[in-house]
């Protein structure tokens, strides 16, 4: 399989706090990958990392094979390639709907305003919130904003996405339409890394589990490795308070 | 005993019709009570100036009806320069401070010359009173008789205005970019947007909105000060009333440029005042 994603020995420290020790992670094409752990554990900063919002301290970060992380290399470029979609949503609350997936085609990519309002149509009609696509984010629920959010990410032909612990800040009742449009994106082929609380869809969706603890990925493997028989104590630990609050 | 229905809500929760009608009585006794003691306050002050033995002296110099219809046309002329003056300057203050708060707010090394500059420039403007500035690049510059650059006092006056206000709208503008959250700037760069465009379409929108009151509280402060130029000879209200006094001896031109001014400045600060209030309502019905 060849890798879309390489991180190797990341290093990231926040003033004298370090929150990534040495993390190696590789990410196949069309590969699903969900980072879990518990917060605090660096599944967010690894995220940012890679999406080059957060410079890191030492190690290299590739992708296509490409060294990104490498000085001379333009930030905006490469975030021109992937999507991010952020636990508070952060849509701009200025802008309507077909305002904020427009801004980034328009402007950064160069696409004709036409066309760039026929592919966000498209895609608005794909998660369903066609109806809503003039409306300012503060009359949305919150699934209607994050489904917004991943469009706006989708709407610049991402080969990567990253999903940042996207139904933490959700009602129960609308983290499963969050979920189906990742789902959704699976099937499509989509190369995903996505850090989750939601176990049950991590061991669905996922094709490869990470359990990160204190900054390091203490384990790696297929959900059934991690879910059914994790080798490490402090994965048993983490995954028994999940079941205990009824959570897996 | 008779159960009214106020009786029948409990007591605390909220207001009963009894205690509405109190807090409407209260309402109207407290509107009497501050006119009574105003109209007192006002007429002992007048009552304190008028009878006092320099009045009459003061009045024929300060209050003179005869001479004020006189003075007021060539004062309400300079008057409109300074009005004309404060639109220009305004409109170029407004643009070139933005200009400055956004260099301010670039990130990263590479930006680090050009934000030191934006620094420099304004702790040098903030720190010299405006008046003192207006001296110094007024008759300074001109003096230097370069070719090419322009000589009048006018147009050093104005342009001392705008770089002295820019330097402290620039600060009004750069506390609102930094009023708009974090993440806001994070996802504008996520999706390749680059800094200027981020600070362009995503923070630089919401920052003034933010800071739309504290912007019009600078305009009732620039449109006073746009008389300060006329230390520089540019005949504007003020100028023009100091002409007059010089040659009558009689201040009467000064209060006909007071009254030109409040004219103005008043209904301007009113009109911040409102909209400030509107805007603090609107917050507070979106944050409920």
């Amino acid at each position: 399989m060849t890798a879309k994603v390489e991180v190797r020995s990341v290093v990231k420290a926040f003033d004298d706090k370090i929150v990534l020790r040495e993390v190696d992670l590789t990410v196949g094409l069309h590969e699903v990958v969900c980072l879990i752990g518990s917060s605090g554990s660096g599944k967010s900063t690894l995220l940012k990392c890679i999406n080059l919002l957060v410079p890191i301290d030492d190690g290299d970060i590739l992708l296509d094979g490409r060294a990104i992380t490498d000085p001379s290399v333009n930030p905006n470029e490469i975030r021109q390639q992937m999507g991010i979609v952020f636990q508070a949503f952060n849509l701009f609350p200025h802008m309507s709907v077909l305002e904020n997936i427009m801004l980034s085609p328009t402007k950064v990519h160069g696409i004709p305003k036409a066309e760039a309002e026929e592919r966000a149509h498209r895609l608005l009609d794909q998660f369903g919130l066609l109806e809503k696509i003039n409306e300012y984010p503060d009359r949305l629920s919150g699934g209607q904003q994050q489904r917004v959010a991943v469009v706006r990410a989708l709407a610049t032909k991402p080969e990567l996405m990253l999903f940042d612990e996207v139904t933490s800040a959700l009602d129960p009742e609308l983290v499963a339409e969050v979920l189906g449009v990742i789902r959704g994106l699976k099937e499509e082929g989509m190369t995903m890394i996505v850090a989750t609380h939601e176990m049950g869809f991590a061991r669905d969706v996922a094709d490869q589990v990470c359990f990160l603890d204190a900054g390091v990925i203490l384990e790696k493997g297929t959900p059934k490795q991690i879910f059914s028989e994790p080798a490490q104590p402090r994965t048993r630990q983490f995954l028994q308070r999940i079941v205990d609050a009824g959570r897996l | 005993m008779t159960t009214s229905p106020d009786d029948l809500r409990s007591p605390g929760l909220w207001p009963s019709r009894r205690q509405e009608r109190r807090h409407t009585e209260e309402g109207a006794r407290g509107a009497l009570i501050a006119a009574t003691s105003t109209v007192i306050l006002i007429g002992l002050v007048l009552w304190w100036v008028l009878t006092s033995e320099a009045w009459p002296a003061v009045q024929k110099q300060f209050f003179d009806a005869e001479h004020f219809r006189e003075v007021f046309p060539d004062v309400a002329s300079g008057f409109w320069l300074d009005v004309q003056m404060f639109l220009v300057a305004e409109v170029l203050i407004l643009a070139f401070a933005l200009v400055l708060a956004m260099i301010r707010s670039l990130r990263g090394p590479a930006f680090f010359p050009l934000r030191m500059l934006v620094v420099i420039f304004i702790d040098l403007v903030r720190g010299v009173p405006i008046i003192l500035l207006i001296l110094v690049l007024g008759f300074g510059i001109p003096a230097l008789q370069l070719s090419g650059v322009p000589s009048s006092p006018l147009f050093w006056g104005v342009a001392t205005l705008v770089i002295s206000y820019s330097a402290y709208t620039a600060e009004v503008y750069r506390a609102g970019i930094e009023s708009v959250h974090e993440s806001q700037r994070m996802a504008a760069l996520s999706l390749g947007l680059t800094q200027v465009q981020a600070l362009r379409y995503v923070l630089v929108p919401q920052a003034i909105r933010n800071v739309i009151p504290a912007l019009l509280n600078g305009f009732v402060s620039l449109q006073k000060d746009v008389a300060l130029v006329f230390v520089l000879g540019v005949r504007e209200g003020v100028r023009e009333a100091q002409i007059d006094v010089a040659r009558t001896f009689n201040y009467t031109g000064y209060i006909a440029a007071t009254v030109l001014f409040l004219a103005v400045s008043i209904p301007v600060a009113r009109f911040t005042d409102w909209y400030t209030e509107r805007d603090k309502r609107r917050k507070q019905a979106v944050g409920s």
